[in-house]
């Protein structure tokens, strides 16, 4: 669906883009990751026929993005970082305009259709300047599903909601992303493990890690760490936590707590347990401490680490 | 061609949500309108001391013309720029439109508006027509009306052309009065220092001479609507170019 091939974009002397390459296949929904300015929405404007690349290809939904822009323009739907609306104009008109624009049949049905696809088919005749920031990402979003594109851009798509109307952008992402392709940018680390099936990280204009999110948690950590915390006096725990075989790595982090790695395959944790409780501790928690997608992208993208681990 | 048609529906709307429309509205029919009681009444003294003559319709198409010199900034100068502001022309470039679609479609949304107020001002001659006999010379009013049609399009293009090159209105408004001054006062200024072909040269690229005494008073030239042709063409083409030219940036 989405084919990138060394995309360059220069702007000026400055370098945004250097040479690029992913993919992207139907029904999966792929999250672009990175610090601002590291080339997002410079990226997300090329396969969206906003602006031309200085170099390289793009092909989206089987189109060129320089020689068939109007077709790729026909099968994606994009919803940029600054939501596009027209205040003065209500919901439904909004939507009936852009479904004029792209010449959908029937637009009012389809633009009601649409509305009720955000929830917002009971505030259609409400002017969009009188809407709420959520309300109006719903708007933008359905202008982005509104012709029912195969490939669907959103940049940002949740910057400036509050919680309960993240969870439910997030709820329309997943519901689109079953059947379409879907390329959104986020810097909600935490946001991308939640919805994504693959995780591009991007920096300087450089993809520095592209892989599910759990094989990038995995690839940096290498195996899960655990942490286990008694009530009281921890003296030797860590001494009968190493006794099991298939733990590894064992440090003691304080009086009553004790941190460990898993070998890789041996969930040995019930066996981890059960010894503490027989040693006479009262065991109180025992909790993955995984490294987190935020650590996992300050290291790839923190130019230090990133170089130690080239 | 559909696309340009539903651009310029939803601007042709817009403007009666916005203020300036009925300023410019006010404006314009205010002016031409005591102007053209003023005249009326005039004719109609002389009238009845038996040396009247037909009401003459040029002070009324002239004071509209030079009104659109001044006002036709104010319709233009959000027609892209403001979209730019907003950052609903990411929205407009990503949709499967062409760059010139969309400029033509801005245009067009614009001319529908001036065509309405044109429209409101055909009651002057048909008033005058009812009181003079045998009727007025109808080919005089379709010649004035052909030149303030074709004015308010090269207007228009070359204003939506400089509202396509800035991002802020008001820079777009008085850049695009700078320029109308320009073609309708300056340009013809050298004309009357300079001798032989340049002076034609500055009297061809004078916006007033090919309205004047020309249009205005039903004389239909080839080499006038040529001249308000190509400025229309001109500034719909540069408006495309300028279009194009952002998402380079």
């Amino acid at each position: 669906m989405i084919q990138v091939n060394g995309l360059i974009k220069d702007y000026g002397v400055r370098r945004a883009l250097d040479s690029i390459t992913f993919d992207a296949n139907q029904g999966e929904i792929v999250g672009f990751l990175g610090p601002n300015g590291a080339g997002k929405t410079t990226t997300m404007r090329i396969l969206t026929g906003y602006m031309p690349p200085t170099g390289g290809e793009a092909i989206v939904a089987g189109y060129d993005v320089v020689e068939e822009s109007l077709e790729v323009r026909k099968r994606v739907g994009y919803l940029p970082e600054t939501v596009p609306l027209y205040n003065d104009m209500t919901a439904l008109d909004y939507l009936k305009y852009m479904a004029e624009l792209r010449q959908i049949p029937h637009a009012d049905d389809r633009a009601w259709e649409t509305l009720e696809m955000v929830d917002l088919d009971e505030r259609a005749n409400s002017f969009i300047g009188n809407f709420s920031k959520g309300m109006r990402q719903r708007v933008g979003l359905a202008q982005a599903l509104l012709h029912r594109p195969e490939v669907i851009i959103l940049d940002e798509p949740t910057i400036g909601l509050d919680p309960a109307q993240v969870v439910e952008v997030r709820r329309v992402i997943r519901e689109i992303g079953r059947d379409r392709t879907v390329l959104f940018s986020t810097h909600i680390l935490s946001e991308a493990q939640q919805i994504c099936d693959r995780v591009l990280i991007i920096n300087k204009g450089k993809i520095v890690a592209e892989d599910t999110p759990e094989n990038l948690q995995s690839r940096v950590l290498g195996a899960e760490r655990v942490l286990l915390r008694v009530r009281g006096d921890g003296d030797g725990l860590a001494e009968t936590v190493k006794s099991i075989k298939g733990t590894r790595k064992v440090a003691a982090q304080d009086d009553t707590s004790v941190e460990f790695e898993l070998s890789a395959g041996q969930d040995v944790r019930p066996q981890v347990a059960k010894a503490v409780v027989q040693a006479g501790y009262e065991l109180l928690e025992m909790r993955p401490v995984g490294m987190s997608l935020e650590e996992i992208f300050l290291e790839l993208t923190d130019d230090k680490t990133a170089g130690k681990r080239s | 061609m559909r696309n340009i048609w539903t651009i310029a529906k939803r601007e042709y709307d817009q403007y009666f949500v916005s203020p300036v429309a009925y300023v410019v509205a006010f404006a314009i029919l205010l002016t031409s309108g005591v102007l053209f009681a003023i005249n009326f009444y005039f004719f109609a003294q002389n009238a009845f001391q038996n040396f009247g003559a037909v009401p003459d319709f040029a002070p009324i198409s002239g004071t509209f013309v030079f009104l659109l010199v001044l006002s036709t900034p104010a319709l233009t100068m959000r027609l892209i720029s403001d979209e730019a502001r907003m950052g609903t022309l990411e929205l407009l470039l990503t949709a499967p439109i062409r760059d010139y679609e969309l400029v033509i479609g801005k245009w067009l949304g614009a001319m529908l508006y001036i065509l309405s107020l044109l429209v409101v001002t055909l009651i002057y001659p048909i008033v005058t027509s009812r009181f003079v006999t045998p009727g007025i010379d109808w080919s005089v009013i379709l010649t004035s009306y052909l030149g303030m049609i074709l004015l308010a399009g090269v207007f228009l293009a070359l204003g939506t052309a400089v509202s396509a090159m800035f991002t802020n209105q008001i820079t777009a408004f008085f850049v695009s009065l700078a320029l109308f001054i320009t073609l309708w006062w300056l340009v013809g200024f050298p004309a009357n220092v300079v001798t032989g072909d340049s002076a034609r040269l500055f009297e061809y690229l004078d916006m007033k001479t090919h309205f004047y005494g020309a249009l205005d008073s039903g004389v239909i030239n080839l080499s006038d609507i040529v001249y308000y042709v190509s400025l229309i063409a001109l500034g719909l083409f540069t408006g495309s170019a300028a279009v194009e030219m952002r998402r380079w940036r």
